[in-house]
């Protein structure tokens, strides 16, 4: 007896093999560049050409011998940490603004401080560089990181606000009708509770600042972050240098995934 | 009356911090650019003033124009050849994936990404898809061709490829979220009801699924719609992006004025595409 062709066909697209193909072409097309990218770090010629004739290190040890990474590097350091701070002192409070209380203008207010996750970063470039000049104020590395905690406000309050909705609100009730001020149920109650995901959300801040080029383009001075040294040895050409440097950036990438994956998970879920 | 003073009190400590900085760095600097952009170019800078010139070159001057709906053709691409991947991919992990854990696995392995440095992301194309790139030099290896060819890089394709490759996980989150919410009793009813698994797809899921969609095609869309990244790596003249044109005018034309009402339309049209997606993932909560 033979399967009637249509049949066949019905039963290839209701089988999970189509969605598992795709599904795998989807992995696929997400991580082989990013294969290419470290393997490339590690092959011996000056140019990316495929097949790799020979392994060396010579592209790492360089990476510690350039100044002007260093330099990048350290800058970048400053810039993401100091902006992960200054946005979570804005942002944490912004987020129990919009869960506690109502006030007039609430609906803009938080239009406005969400904006810049859909915004092009361009946008939140230009118009803090045209403030900035007038005003006065000379463009550099901190002109930079008010920008980065501008633009990162959006990622603190919508997960620190996610949490908050989640905590009941007998607990804060609970709080004050033990004699506790506001500030100490903050302290004592609310903090300990959104803690994971305050944690989460500025290792995601720090990881976006670090990475951050449209509004460092536009507001640093003569200052380099690492992404902008990348960018502009990018201009001159690619080097297996710059894989190499991929290579450690995607370390560092991958032990803050790992930990802020940690720190966001629900611990009741 | 006590207790409201209070909260009145604690909601203006809580709130005096962030709104001041809202308003200082957020609606001050759109505040600026929008009066920029009624200004006027004067040599060797800018004066100021209060005409529509800059917005009618934009309109009327090919250059401008064009660039603006090249930016909106390479964006609606993006988006649509992200949701053609990350559809079946969350409807995939909801519906065909047994266990929970492997389920969380995969959705992790298609977000983490985003973690990952967006320049090197792009970057990596660059090097893949160049005249000596890693694909030329591949398909001349396994004697596929020839000689190298340049059809890969700087062009429309390559920056479709590229900008979908960094947004695509925008894409698989909403979708994702809004294919879990489904009951899955629906789909059972569906089925009891005697469609198939095609016609369940079609009348139940698809159509719930629609918030999700909006709000993935929303994001990548307006990601890609600003982005000046990818065109500069791996996009050349033909890739030219409306951003790449405003960062030009702030930059070596120094057209503020210009460049402001640049900034202002690229404003102005996603906050458009926010608005009607908002109405719409509303009229979708409302359904189920």
């Amino acid at each position: 007896m033979t399967t009637p062709p249509t049949s066949r066909l019905y039963r290839i697209f209701s089988t999970d093999g189509v969605f598992k193909a795709v599904a795998a072409s989807v992995l696929a097309f997400l991580y082989a560049p990013i294969i290419v990218l470290v393997m490339f770090s590690f092959s011996d010629s000056r140019s990316l050409s495929w097949p790799i004739k020979g392994l060396t290190f010579d592209w790492y040890l360089k990476l510690f011998q350039n100044e002007d990474l260093l330099e990048a590097i350290g800058n970048s350091f400053y810039v993401a940490s100091s902006s992960t701070l200054l946005t979570l002192i804005i942002g944490v409070p912004a987020a129990l603004a919009l869960n506690r209380y109502n006030f007039f203008g609430k609906a803009l207010f938080r239009k406005l401080v969400l904006l810049p996750i859909a915004l092009p970063g361009i946008i939140t470039g230009i118009s803090m560089l045209n403030l900035f000049k007038v005003v006065g104020f000379n463009l550099s590395l901190e002109t930079v990181i008010i920008g980065h905690a501008t633009a990162l406000i959006a990622i603190i309050v919508t997960q620190v606000f996610a949490r908050l909705e989640r905590l009941p609100k007998s607990l804060d009730e609970a709080s004050a009708d033990l004699g506790a001020s506001g500030l100490q149920t903050f302290l004592f109650v609310t903090l300990p509770n959104i803690k994971t995901s305050v944690i989460g959300a500025g290792l995601l801040a720090f990881t976006l600042s670090f990475d951050e080029i449209p509004v460092t383009f536009f507001l640093t001075g003569r200052d380099n972050t690492l992404p902008m040294y990348i960018w502009s040895t990018m201009r001159r050409g690619i080097t297996p240098e710059i894989n190499a440097v991929g290579t450690l950036i995607l370390c560092l990438s991958a032990i803050l995934i790992i930990v802020s994956v940690l720190m966001l998970r629900d611990k009741n879920k | 009356m006590k207790i409201i003073q209070r909260g009145k009190l604690a909601a203006g400590a809580v709130l005096s911090l962030p709104l001041i900085w809202t308003i200082l760095f957020m609606f001050v600097p759109y505040a600026i650019l929008f009066v920029y952009s009624f200004w006027q170019k004067k040599y060797p800078t800018f004066e100021a003033a209060f005409q529509f010139g800059n917005y009618f070159t934009i309109f009327t001057d090919p250059q401008y124009f064009q660039v603006l709906l090249r930016t909106g053709k390479i964006a609606a691409f993006v988006s649509f050849f992200s949701a053609l991947l990350a559809y079946p991919f969350a409807y995939f992990l909801i519906f065909k994936v047994k266990t929970n854990g492997t389920r969380q696995l995969l959705y992790m392995a298609v977000i983490a990404p985003l973690w990952i440095s967006y320049l090197l992301r792009a970057y990596t194309w660059k090097t893949i898809l160049g005249t000596n790139g890693i694909l030329n030099s591949f398909l001349i290896w396994t004697g596929i061709t020839n000689e190298p060819t340049d059809i890969f890089l700087y062009n429309q394709f390559a920056m479709i490829l590229t900008l979908t490759y960094v947004f695509i996980p925008f894409m698989v989150m909403p979708i994702y979220t809004s294919l879990e919410k489904i009951p899955k009793n629906l789909i059972e009813a569906s089925a009891d009801l005697g469609l198939n698994g095609f016609m369940t797809f079609v009348k139940v899921t698809l159509p719930l699924s629609i918030p999700g969609l909006v709000a993935g095609f929303t994001l990548t869309f307006c990601l890609s719609f600003g982005d000046f990244i990818a065109s500069f790596l791996v996009g050349g003249p033909d890739g030219l992006m409306i951003a790449n044109v405003i960062s030009s005018q702030f930059g070596a034309a120094l057209n503020w004025p210009l460049g402001s009402a640049l900034a202002i339309i690229m404003l102005i049209i996603v906050l458009a595409i926010i608005s009607v997606s908002d109405r719409f993932e509303r009229l979708g909560a409302a359904r189920l």
